[in-house]
């Protein structure tokens, strides 16, 4: 009696998010996996296309390029995020006093990096009058304009990623916090030294936080917009070379209305981002330590 | 003794590099253009507020209408994630029903999806309700807890209150209503607290959806304002558009401030954003 009862309040609760999840997230799924297969600008019913948007790709160049521009940016990014991460936090670890106002300084870019007035600031510092070449030609150097040259505009955007290592910081400080101090004294019994015993102790107990930071990042990294957009003033300039995926998917989308093409990118983007995330999934039978199935990400 | 001190030195380098381009940025806006364009220094030696004073006005329309709308869009956001996402945590959590596993795992599948392969549909979806451009799209997904991340922090939090409590009050008469009212949200003040000033910080910070969304001035967000801000001004208004931007970071460095060890510990028990 009361299990069927609970059945009918429990769902009760969670009316508000069965209807999100179906008008707002399953259904829209559904939804844009079918108009990846057809023509659809908004104003006319959509028009069964086949498979023709996802054979467009092999001759869209500049869907190669995003795709290559994005590849370049999450190879690049995420594993200086994380290894800035890891030895930030090593660094911050422990009770002394003034860690706390470290702690609160590296994050704070984490937490105001994604937004429009760090993108525009962004801009400044790596432009032709900007704050770093007015920096360089204090020594004698005269900088490019590193926005505006196709060759290094998207190293500005990883720089700009790598800068904001504070949230995965955070995730190793929290992990750091839970490594029993039983196993560090042991290790001193043993005659460790502080390089041994983070390599012997410390490394492989946080290999789970590395890895689930590492699949973070690189989805965060496949999704990024903000920065691409602002920076490139939403066209992706110079030549395509900060024409990120989903600044491609955007324009095509909501400049262009080829809202038929644009799903099927982002269902393409979807199925990328799955089969990275699996193929880590297995890599990291290899290298992920798991003291107890529990403590698995 | 040496070790201490190179540590010490590392680590507040190297802060000052993290903070400096946003130290400069707070710099810039009270110098005047000539200065900015200056040398790569700090200190203004002729500080000015004209750079506020202008871009405030710059666009034709103001930033007061801007920041209101950012306001009551961030504001209503909250209300709906506390609302939406701790009725369905208090669900998840507490109250036993057929397929919770089932929903359970696809919230948390939820978290993880682009927001890419949904925006066309809803943006369709908007378009037939003819929501577009009006502020509507923005605030009532919240209402219908479409962040599971909160819900996922939210569940983790109930779960470690002691269900003697629960079980007291049932003994009383409560029903699981009377629950979810009388014990279990007040005890949830903190969590609630790290969901409030989340959704804020990133409803503020949402671009992609207020872009597509939000076509005409009159109802911009401050991030759209800084964007058409970039794009309608030249090298000279600089110092403005610096003023303005960091006027748009004020209201998130605030909640950083008071609300520090909520964000850090949200950040870090779930980890999923950020």
């Amino acid at each position: 009696m009361r299990r069927r009862h609970e059945n009918r309040v429990a769902y009760l609760f969670l009316a508000p998010w069965l209807a999100g999840l179906l008008l707002l997230t399953a259904g829209p799924m559904l939804v844009s996996l079918y108009l990846s297969f057809t023509d659809f600008n908004l104003v006319n019913p959509p028009r069964w296309a086949g498979a023709d948007n996802y054979r467009r790709f092999a001759s869209d160049v500049h869907f190669q390029n995003a795709v290559r521009v994005t590849f370049v940016y999450v190879v690049g990014s995420v594993p200086l995020t994380v290894g800035f991460a890891l030895a930030v936090a090593v660094l911050l670890h422990g009770r002394r006093r003034g860690l706390g106002a470290y702690r609160a300084a590296y994050y704070l870019p984490s937490l105001l990096g994604g937004s429009v007035a760090v993108s525009i600031l962004w801009r400044q510092i790596f432009g032709d009058d900007g704050l770093v070449n007015r920096g360089l030609r204090l020594v004698g150097v005269v900088g490019p304009s590193w926005i505006s040259t196709p060759e290094y505009a998207i190293y500005t955007l990883i720089i700009m990623h790598v800068w904001q290592f504070g949230s995965p910081m955070l995730i190793f400080l929290a992990g750091l916090r839970q490594i029993p101090v039983e196993l560090h004294e042991a290790a001193v019994v043993d005659g460790g030294g502080p390089v041994r015993r983070f390599v012997g102790v410390t490394l492989p107990l946080l290999t789970p936080l590395i890895f689930f930071n590492l699949v973070l990042q690189m989805i965060n990294s496949f999704k990024v917009f903000t920065p691409a957009f602002i920076i490139s003033g939403g066209r992706g300039g110079p030549a395509d070379a900060t024409l990120f995926y989903t600044l491609y998917l955007y324009g095509e989308g909501f400049t262009l209305f080829r809202m038929g093409y644009a799903s099927a990118m982002a269902w393409t983007l979807l199925a990328v981002i799955a089969l990275f995330t699996a193929g880590m999934f297995v890599t990291a039978r290899y290298w992920v330590y798991y003291a107890d199935r529990d403590g698995a990400p | 003794m040496t070790r201490r001190l190179l540590r010490q030195a590392l680590l507040a380098g190297g802060a000052l590099v993290m903070l400096y381009p946003l130290l400069w940025m707070l710099a810039a806006s009270v110098k005047p253009t000539e200065e900015i364009f200056g040398g790569p220094g700090l200190w203004p030696r002729h500080p000015t507020l004209d750079n506020y004073r202008s871009g405030w006005v710059a666009l034709g329309v103001g930033f007061t209408t801007f920041f209101g709308n950012s306001l009551l869009i961030s504001s209503a956001a909250v209300i709906g994630n506390m609302l939406s996402c701790s009725m369905a945590a208090y669900a998840f959590a507490r109250l036993s029903f057929r397929f919770r596993r089932l929903w359970f795992a696809v919230m948390l599948v939820s978290i993880m999806l682009p927001i890419h392969v949904l925006i066309i549909p809803q943006y369709t979806l908007f378009h037939r309700l003819g929501w577009v451009n009006t502020f509507l799209p923005l605030i009532v997904p919240k209402f219908l807890g479409v962040d599971g991340f909160f819900i996922f922090l939210m569940v983790q939090f109930i779960r470690a209150l002691p269900t003697e409590l629960d079980d007291a009050a049932r003994l009383d008469g409560c029903g699981p209503v009377q629950i979810y009212l009388r014990i279990i949200l007040p005890l949830m003040a903190p969590v609630l607290v790290t969901t409030a000033v989340l959704t804020f910080i990133w409803s503020w910070d949402d671009f992609l959806s207020q872009l597509v969304y939000l076509d005409d001035v009159g109802h911009y967000t401050v991030p759209l304002a800084l964007r058409s801000f970039l794009d309608s001004s030249g090298e000279s208004s600089w110092g403005q558009m610096l003023a303005m931007a960091t006027l748009s970071l004020l209201p998130m460095l605030a909640f950083f401030l008071v609300f520090q060890r909520r964000i850090t510990e949200g950040i870090s028990t779930t980890g999923l954003r950020g």
